[in-house]
């Protein structure tokens, strides 16, 4: 008994000192990733205009925007998607693997690697994150990216640097799915979790001290309402070709600025040396100095951003006579086409977005490079065959008035937000334009969430200006959008489609290439998607604006990008190609 | 210059700037909707006499714009075309005070020539025009709640003071609470309350409407001050001697001796509601587009790039000015009247 004891001692002891050995061996080979970008030089600081303020430093609940901005340059994801080619490359995954039915995903991580802080990071963090981003009970954004056909994905652990995901069924794009899903220290977080207060951690007044993240910066001083000031992470995994390591900046910092404005004044001032987006006016006004300033101005292309005109195709309207009487024309094909066709969309790029916008055949943008169908164009501008379309649906006009089959003049309000100066821009172009039709069209703008609540849950309200934003180039974020039960398909929500019906078609083509594997495959299939939408024009779509920033021109590799972070995407590689003590 | 001739020349003026815009249709050469999709953010222009040669014309003419080489929304003009101003020309229609339909205009050039005074906005739509057409919305705006504010108080302010007791003291109480609501939050409250269908104008009307009705505690108030003294007068009281009724008491006694100080307030707070319009279109709440007011088409300015770029979108800045100094030069007319007929009574 106690020989066994001591050799199961001895055992214990040699497997602790092996283990220690290899954990010794991996932390002083850690398995860092070599980029190919322009080697940089280390030093300075760069400041960045923020509006509104990040609200947290916790990322399981990081919904709006600006709190993204701030924690995706202090935290890494598994498999990232470059935002320059819009493919995956490793990231904590040296190197991953699918299994031959698509329903299971086996990563390797990178051995020996630490966070901010020092900890060593292995699988155990990565299984706590995904614990955490699932668990039903927190309820995080990012769960909703991790439901794969409904059904949450299965975390295993395979070795210390080694963690399989499994599916409910096949995911196409499956290694999309990890990039921004931010890998937690489960050292730091694990008792929070346990004692229920995770969504108390982290806020915007923790110390520096009890925050840490695999990302290229840390948090070093949060000023609410001032700024927030990041400095390099002495632990990061990225090294460049000469073997330095990144990032080369010593400090990013995040200055508040309220409004869109200020921020283009602080930017010419030099208060701040990198603005993006920037509305095409704003570019515009900054264009004459940019040699005397000595800043570069950006245009990235076609963004993620489809803007449309959306009829109230609810069927749940009973209740409001108004609305149930202009929806016999709004579900009249005929009608949507013909105002699709007296929309004259390069008036809209050229006097709402000067030139720097792209008209639009359906939701699928110009930047979804892989994906965009060629074949379905916008349709061309004409008053005539509008006419046309419409004397055919049994439209007549009495003086410049159109009238409906039952004599009465059409006539209509659109809804637009009163924050958001280019989409009631827009609104009254298309009233202008409405106008040639006969038809007689009020522009109201409204405060933006009253407008949503609308659109969203009372369904009062004829027609409005909308805009959405995908965030990757895949066909998987515009399942909310097409599918009849997505929670942003606007235009019908909680849709029943009837068998047989193109929202049937549209609901089961979605379905099937979230699950096809074969790109060539999917791509036939999203096609048709296009091919629906554009037919049909459940929303009469409009133009998707050109990504444009700005930023100093003395910054090297920058390489600005048509999805969030648009410039700063690479904060890791940006450095200031002159001495750092000039900045 | 005396009080007498400063009142008489501020109300020449106010009636002048009034039936300007009356007949913006008339003096405007475009109507306030057109749009130049071609000729975003125009700079202003005007009519010349000499040619690019040098050479002097008679009459005189506008030149075309041509894009500049590589540049959006940046004009130079075309030498190559010169338009001849028009005068008394035939354009676009338009209705004045709504009934009588016309389309001569006080000057215009020939398409595809364009005259735009003031430049344009970001549509192409002339500034000139809608800030004649702007005056429409803004003047009668103010005219209309100043008016309903006046009437109610009047109204009120007679009856609390000629019959006094629980009348006057209801009537006080509610003038009090009136003065103490916030217009601009409650204007905002009925703003989001009125259905969507409503029309644009109709739905600013009905603002105004509201804004004059909770307004009128003010004037009311000060109402009810003279009639407080005049119905302790000798003439009142033996008009009551004889039999008077209170009815023609008011009509014939009290309502008289208030008019001069209800049109002092009128004179007050048509300026004061003039600047409520346009703070409201400034803020989005006014009229919709594409009507004009002076507050929306100042609202342009907002943007950085406007301001920076197209200094012109402020112009229309600079229109109310002169009808509020004429509105503030006849109220202190007035006023100094009414002290100088006060002062009378009392000597």
């Amino acid at each position: 008994m106690i020989r066994r004891f001591q050799v199961r001692l001895l055992m214990t002891l040699a497997s602790c000192v092996l283990g220690i050995c290899a954990q010794a061996q991996a932390q002083a080979t850690p398995e860092l990733m070599r980029v190919d970008s322009e080697p940089g030089r280390i030093g300075g600081r760069l400041v960045v205009g923020q509006s509104p303020e990040p609200k947290s430093f916790n990322p399981v609940f990081a919904l709006d925007q600006p709190t993204q901005d701030v924690l995706r340059r202090m935290n890494a994801d598994l498999i990232h998607i470059n935002r320059a080619s819009g493919k995956t490359e490793p990231a904590l995954a040296k190197s991953w693997t699918a299994s031959k039915d698509g329903k299971s995903f086996t990563v390797q991580l990178r051995k020996g690697i630490q966070f901010s802080d020092g900890a060593p990071f292995d699988a155990d963090d990565v299984v706590f994150s995904y614990h955490v981003y699932l668990d039903e009970k927190l309820n995080s954004p990012q769960r909703g990216l991790l439901l794969i056909g409904d059904k949450p994905m299965m975390v295993e652990k395979l070795g210390p640097y080694s963690v399989r995901f499994s599916f409910a069924s096949p995911y196409a794009a499956a290694e999309r799915v990890f990039d921004s899903i931010p890998i937690l220290p489960r050292h730091l977080l694990e008792k929070e979790y346990a004692e229920g207060k995770l969504a108390q951690a982290w806020a915007l007044s923790t110390s520096p001290q009890n925050w840490a993240g695999l990302g290229p910066f840390r948090l070093k001083q949060a000023s609410p309402g001032d700024r927030i000031v990041l400095e390099r992470n002495p632990y990061y995994w990225k090294i460049d070709s000469k073997g330095q390591k990144l990032p080369y900046l010593d400090e990013l910092i995040f200055l508040i600025v309220p409004s869109r404005d200020a921020q283009v004044v602080r930017f010419q001032a030099n208060d701040t040396q990198v603005i993006a987006p920037l509305s095409a006016e704003n570019y515009a006004a900054l264009m004459p100095e940019q040699q005397a300033r000595h800043y570069n101005l950006y245009d990235a292309g076609p963004g993620m951003e489809y803007n449309f005109l959306l009829f109230n195709l609810n069927d749940d309207t009973a209740k409001l006579p108004e609305v149930v009487r202009r929806q016999v024309w709004f579900k009249g094909l005929k009608f949507r086409q013909a105002v699709s066709m007296a929309i004259d969309r390069k008036a809209m790029v050229r006097l709402v977005y000067q030139n720097r916008a792209t008209p639009l055949a359906t939701h699928v943008t110009p930047g979804k490079k892989q994906w965009v169908n060629a074949t379905v164009q916008a349709p061309e501008y004409s008053v005539a065959k509008a006419r046309e379309l419409l004397k055919s649906g049994g439209y007549t006009w009495k003086g410049d008035s159109l009238l409906d089959t039952q004599g009465k003049p059409v006539e209509f309000t659109i809804l637009a937000s009163a924050s958001n100066a280019l989409r009631s821009q827009m609104a009254t172009l298309i009233q202008s334009d409405l106008k040639a039709l006969g038809i007689n069209a009020h522009v109201v703008t409204m405060e933006f969430r009253s407008m949503l609540d609308r659109i969203q849950n009372s369904h009062d309200y004829e027609a409005a200006v909308m805009g959405l934003s995908g965030p990757d180039d895949d066909p998987n974020p515009d399942m909310t959008f097409v599918t009849s039960d997505g929670p942003l398909h606007l235009w019908h929500l909680h849709e029943k489609p009837a068998p047989g019906s193109w929202q049937a078609e549209l609901d089961h083509l979605m379905a099937q290439q979230l699950i096809t594997l074969d790109h060539a495959k999917r791509k036939k299939l999203y096609d048709r998607v296009q091919e629906i939408m554009g037919r049909e024009l459940p929303v009469v779509f409009l133009v998707s604006p050109n990504i444009l920033g700005g930023a100093q021109a003395d910054l090297g590799n920058l390489r600005p990008a048509i999805i969030d972070s648009y410039l700063l995407w690479n904060a890791d590689e940006i450095y200031w190609r002159t001495p750092a003590g000039n900045h | 210059m005396n009080q007498h001739s400063r009142a008489v020349i501020s109300g020449v003026l106010l009636l002048a700037f009034h039936a300007v815009v009356v007949l913006a249709g008339f003096f405007a050469p475009y109507n306030y909707a057109t749009q130049d999709r071609l000729h975003p953010h125009a700079p202003p222009m005007s009519a010349h006499f000499f040619d690019c040669s040098g050479k002097f014309h008679f009459w005189p003419f506008v030149y075309g714009l041509k894009d500049k080489e590589g540049s959006f929304g940046q004009y130079e003009r075309d030498c190559d075309s010169r338009y001849p101003v028009r005068f008394f020309a035939r354009g676009d229609r338009y209705a004045i005070a709504g009934a009588f339909s016309l389309d001569v205009h006080l000057f215009t050039v020939d398409e595809p020539g364009r005259i735009f005074l003031l430049g344009t906005d970001g549509f192409g739509r002339d500034q000139f025009s809608r800030t004649l057409y702007g005056g429409q919305v803004s003047l009668f705006a103010g005219l209309l709640a100043a008016g309903i504010c006046v009437a109610v108080g009047m109204l009120a302010g007679t009856l609390a003071g000629f019959y006094g007791g629980w009348l006057d003291a209801t009537l006080m109480r509610l003038a009090e609470l009136c003065i103490a609501i916030p217009a601009l939050y409650l204007l905002l409250a009925v703003r989001s309350y009125l259905p969507l269908q409503v029309e644009p104008a109709a739905a600013f009307a009905l603002v105004v409407l509201v804004i004059g009705s909770v307004t009128w505690g003010r004037p009311a108030r000060l109402v009810r001050g003279v009639v407080l003294s005049a119905r302790e007068r000798n003439f009142v009281l033996a008009a009551r001697g004889f039999g008077a009724s209170s009815a023609y008491l008011i009509r014939r006694h009290l309502l008289p001796e208030t008019l001069s100080v209800s049109l002092t307030q009128l004179a007050v707070l048509v300026p004061q509601f003039i600047m409520f319009e346009i703070t409201l279109s400034f803020l989005g709440l006014g009229v919709g587009e594409p009507f004009p007011s002076w507050g929306n088409l100042l609202s342009q300015a907002q943007q950085y790039h406007n301001l920076v770029s197209y200094w012109w979108l402020l112009l229309p800045g600079l229109a109310p000015i002169p009808v509020l100094m004429a509105y503030y030069a006849l109220s202190t007319a007035l006023q100094r009247r009414l002290d100088l007929k006060g002062e009378e009574i009392i000597g």
